[in-house]
């Protein structure tokens, strides 16, 4: 059904999608949680840092990227050297771009839901003898899943759907870059393979819807779990 | 002068090993000031009107909040002291707290709900507290599930069970109906027979407190007018307009001494030879139980009337005459019956036709059917 090529761009995708949403979590979780949670100076910078690729166009995102962490930056030079790691041009670039991009979905919505756990609850918990870990780990975490699920699918969809901070970090390499986006951009740009970039759009689409609904399937599969209610 | 109850708080449970609190908050438009200390058994009713400063002298006992200053100590256990900077977070206080919502986490089921707070070494009171809150057939339930008393059990249980020093209850009843009310309050008073932990009891509710309370602390604008027994509190006349909610009641405390059951009645002795006769009490002989007499189903006479249906006539002497402002047809009156306070009210005609004074020997009148044992 699929050509070659098309899995590839597939393949790789989702693996960047899911390798970008691997990176962000934590620090996303971390961010939404100050955001949510606490009162301190320059607030409000960090939350418009944190917007800032949903504002900004993708291509600065890409440019400030290959600036802080290309070949020619310490950032970039210290990470090659210690660990052998290059970002420009490789998969893992890719997939810090897309995380980069994502990163403003995650937090929006993993902060709504720890802003909607219930700090009774967790004053509950500290009179039953929890420290703020314990009450983070068992209370507000588990009671936040369903924005968590919704904030990581919609993070993932976002990834898979990245363009232009990818293809100005790390290029359009076949097999190590290109994601569906960027081979149905090839194809377009490529005399005669309409056709071709007619099934890749429409394969964009149906993964994307899949995304959506698996995210609100899982959110609401997840509140039920959390609130049973009376009948 | 006025002996004091049979009281259940011993002297070795004395206020030196309760808690003990003097603290200051600014709190908005009014400042809480409290000086407390409290036996270190029983319960203790913390009662004043909505606002009055309750439920946030709750939370800084609790730990919820920081005093502004003063020192918080449970026995020896210093809780907080601002004056060395110290002030341990509530997790570390080891006081249970019964809120006025149960705060149920509803991602656990009641079982996780009630061993979340247990240490190893309360492992074996588990079983005990869920039969005692009637709880065992809830454990698999999720707390979405549950009535409001159900949930308010569970939440009763789920502070039992993480072994605190002390449990503090804010408003339990809140919210739950009549016939729940009732069923609930009946389970707390069976903990407060059968466990040895202090309890600081949060409470509105006149009837709520004259069921459960031992001793009681007034509560006044954030301020402290009164701590002492709960029989004591109610016997001053002084706090008439404070305590209006009790319906001007004495509550005592009395042994059953036996039972007649061709006349379905019960003998209970006040001290000093004095008898009532109430409706058939279901307590053995030797059990105490608590009696509430209000002001208005106590007459009083000068000699014991021959031909009366009033079965108790009980010989009372008068420990103090007062006037109430807002009521200038009636006189209160502060008498004392075996070893117990009790109040009257008399019209200030019949009080001045008497010619009753201070210090009088009266006969005591009071009707059968104005008992109410231990429950509302």
């Amino acid at each position: 059904m699929l050509t070659p090529d098309e899995w590839e761009a597939i393949l790789l995708s989702i693996k960047i999608g899911i390798s970008a949403v691997g990176w962000i979590l934590l620090p996303g979780i971390a961010i939404a949680w100050l955001l949510a949670r606490h009162e301190f100076r320059g607030k409000a910078l960090l939350d418009g840092i944190v917007h800032l690729p949903l504002v900004l166009p993708p291509v600065v995102i890409g440019y400030l990227l290959l600036v802080s962490l290309g070949r020619q930056s310490w950032l970039g030079r210290w990470l090659h050297e210690l660990f052998g790691i290059a970002l420009p041009f490789t998969w893992q670039g890719a997939a810090v771009a897309s995380g980069v991009m994502a990163f403003p979905l995650l937090v929006r919505a993993v902060r709504l839901s720890l802003e909607a756990v219930d700090p009774k609850l967790e004053a509950a918990a500290s009179t039953l003898g929890a420290g703020r870990w314990r009450i983070f780990l068992t209370i507000t975490i588990p009671l936040s899943v369903p924005g968590l699920l919704t904030g990581a699918l919609l993070a993932f969809a976002r990834a898979l759907s990245e363009f232009g901070a990818t293809i100005t970090f790390a290029s359009n390499i076949p097999g190590e870059t290109r994601n569906l986006p960027l081979a149905l951009y090839t194809l377009i740009q490529s005399p005669g393979r309409e056709a071709a970039a007619a099934r890749l759009c429409i394969l964009s689409i149906i993964i994307a819807m899949l995304t959506l609904l698996a995210s609100e399937w899982l959110a609401n599969h997840a509140r039920n779990r959390l609130r049973e209610r009376d009948t | 002068m006025i002996t004091t109850r049979n009281s259940t708080i011993s002297t070795s449970a004395g206020p030196e090993n309760g808690l003990r609190l003097d603290v200051r908050k600014c709190l908005g438009n009014f400042t809480l000031q409290a000086r407390l200390s409290l036996p270190a058994r029983g319960v203790t009713a913390l009662f004043g009107v909505s606002g009055s400063g309750k439920t946030s002298l709750l939370r800084l006992i609790a730990g919820l909040d920081r005093p502004d200053e003063g020192v918080i100590h449970i026995g020896k256990r210093c809780l907080v002291d601002t004056t060395r900077g110290h002030c341990l977070p509530p997790h570390r206080r080891r006081i249970g707290v019964v809120f006025q919502e149960a705060r149920l986490f509803p991602h656990y089921r009641v079982r996780g709900n009630l061993t979340y707070g247990m240490p190893a070494s309360a492992r074996s009171r588990f079983d005990p507290i869920v039969d005692l809150l009637g709880i065992g057939r809830l454990l698999d339930r999720m707390p979405g599930t549950l009535s409001g008393g159900e949930a308010r059990r569970v939440s009763i249980g789920r502070a039992l069970l993480s072994d605190p020093e002390l449990l503090l209850m804010d408003e339990p009843l809140t919210g739950l109906d009549g016939a729940r009310k009732h069923e609930l309050l009946r389970y707390i008073l069976t903990l407060t027979r059968d466990l040895e932990i202090p309890i600081v009891y949060i409470s509105h509710d006149p009837k709520e407190i004259s069921a459960i309370a031992d001793h009681l602390v007034l509560i006044e604008a954030g301020g402290v007018v009164a701590s002492d027994s709960l029989e004591r509190v109610l016997s001053r006349i002084d706090l008439t307009t404070q305590l209006g909610g009790f319906d001007a009641a004495s509550v005592l405390e009395a042994l059953v001494t036996r039972h007649d059951d061709e006349y379905a009645l019960t003998h209970l002795d006040l001290g000093n030879d004095q008898t009532l006769v109430v409706p058939l009490v279901d307590a053995p002989p030797g059990a105490r139980c608590r009696i509430r007499i209000p002001v208005h189903d106590v007459a009083l006479a000068l000699s014991s009337p021959a031909d009366t249906s009033y079965r108790n006539r009980l010989d009372a002497v008068i420990k103090r005459v007062g006037t109430l402002q807002d009521s200038p047809t009636s006189v209160e009156l502060l008498l004392e019956v075996g070893h117990h306070p009790m109040r009257a009210r008399l019209t200030r005609k019949s009080f001045d036709e008497l010619g009753l004074a201070e210090g009088m020997p009266v006969k005591a009148l009071i009707r059968c059917v104005a008992f109410d044992m231990r429950h509302l």
